[in-house]
């Protein structure tokens, strides 16, 4: 059996992935070992099919799987057994009573005054969501939508909403969060 | 603080894949067990996201996807039998919301949503440039990593599609008609255009310019692209 280049072509594809039946690939390999083009167009197939296999190619944006984890929490029903129902929900209600009592002390004690901002120059941010999910940093001052280009991994990233970034003092990045900005 | 809420919840023994262990932690989640769900998703994240980002080709969208679809999957997870693998059936939810969504999209902004079909003739490889290996290390750089995705953005949708599963996510030939709703034939014709393609664009680069000149710039001329 032989093959031309145009056949080699055809069938490349399914040569690499051992999809021919034998006679056609000792035809192939045949050709190929006389055949320059066909070489460099099995080679570079081949080298495709390497390199966008790599784990390396299937990149998430930063805080992806936190921000992920945290909606399946937020989803998850309860898996408590019903027998243990009743008297963890009367602990957890009790527990959410004092939480609540807690905070209205909290926000009447803080309204007097405004959180710290870490930069004091910086623009506070104005409408942004509150649940919105966003990213800081250990020594950054502000915080980002994910996949920022101005957001650097070095400085520890983790993910949090923008109501608790704002509580921790950071203001929105100008680049990424400029709608939210509020006028100076 | 979304890291301790992963610790939590987490098992001593990580769950990697192992499709024994995988058979184990799905019945447990089907018997109430709902927090070891985070388990069983957690080696097929990124390749969910992949998918997504494949057929969308925007980080906010697919990424929301990726999110829905593993939703899903949970709500789901007494309908999943275990003739298929369990990262094939996540995938295929993936596809399916993925696909909703660019519906949905193209709908909003009055496009047609019609892929275009498969090309009729054969694909004539248009570079004949000697590629030799590339190494593995190659991929460590961004810029490099950066290329081959732009490379891959710019297929058509339905190459795009079957080289991200078949190629990135090894899903089988059988596995991506499956996930797709294709023939297996339309399978391995849209593979075969779509490598070529990809080798076509990036065979000049990677055959020697970017490879023997790491320093220089690593950008397509204008009007080179071989389709």
């Amino acid at each position: 059996m032989v093959v031309n280049c145009e056949e080699v072509w055809r069938e490349v594809s399914n040569y690499l992935d051992g999809e021919v039946h034998p006679g056609l690939r000792l035809a192939i390999e045949a050709h190929v070992r006389d055949c320059q083009r066909c070489t460099a167009v099995l080679d570079g197939t081949r080298n495709v099919i390497q390199l966008y296999g790599d784990e390396r190619m299937l990149e998430v944006p930063l805080g992806f799987g936190q921000r992920l984890h945290r909606r399946i929490e937020q989803n998850l029903p309860s898996s408590i057994p019903p027998s243990r129902r009743t008297f963890l929900g009367w602990m957890v209600a009790a527990a959410a009573a004092v939480l609540v009592v807690g905070s209205l002390e909290l926000v009447r004690a803080s309204s007097a005054r405004r959180p710290e901002q870490r930069s004091e120059l910086a623009r506070r941010g104005s409408g942004v969501p509150p649940n919105m999910m966003v990213v800081v940093t250990e020594d950054g001052k502000l915080f980002h939508r994910a996949g920022c280009p101005f957001i650097h991994e070095r400085n520890r990233p983790r993910t949090i909403t923008a109501s608790e970034a704002s509580r921790e003092g950071y203001t929105p990045c100008i680049r990424c969060m400029g709608k939210y900005l509020a006028d100076a | 603080m979304p890291g301790r809420v992963i610790a939590l919840k987490r098992p001593a023994g990580q769950f990697d894949g192992d499709p024994r262990d995988e058979v184990m932690l799905i019945q447990r989640v089907r018997d109430g067990e709902h927090e070891l769900f985070y388990e069983l998703i957690r080696p097929y994240e990124r390749r969910v996201y992949a998918t997504a980002f494949a057929i969308l080709r925007n980080e906010a969208d697919a990424e929301d996807v990726a999110q829905e679809a593993v939703l899903k999957a949970f709500k789901h997870i007494r309908q999943f039998r275990a003739e298929a693998r369990f990262s094939t059936w996540l995938i295929q939810i993936t596809v399916n919301e993925a696909r909703m969504r660019r519906r949905k999209a193209h709908a909003n902004i009055m496009e047609p949503i019609a892929d275009r079909p498969d090309d009729e003739g054969n694909y004539t490889p248009r570079d004949f440039a000697d590629w030799r290996e590339i190494p593995s290390e190659t991929l460590e750089r961004n810029e490099i990593r950066q290329k081959l995705a732009e490379a891959l953005a710019g297929l058509g949708q339905i190459y795009r599609e079957v080289f991200v599963l078949r190629d990135m996510q090894r899903l089988s030939i059988d596995e991506t008609a499956r996930a797709l709703g294709i023939s297996t034939a339309s399978v391995k014709t849209r593979l075969l255009r779509a490598r070529l393609m990809l080798r076509d664009l990036l065979a000049p680069g990677l055959g020697g310019a970017w490879c023997g000149k790491w320093g220089g710039r690593l950008s397509f001329e204008k009007g080179t692209k071989p389709w």
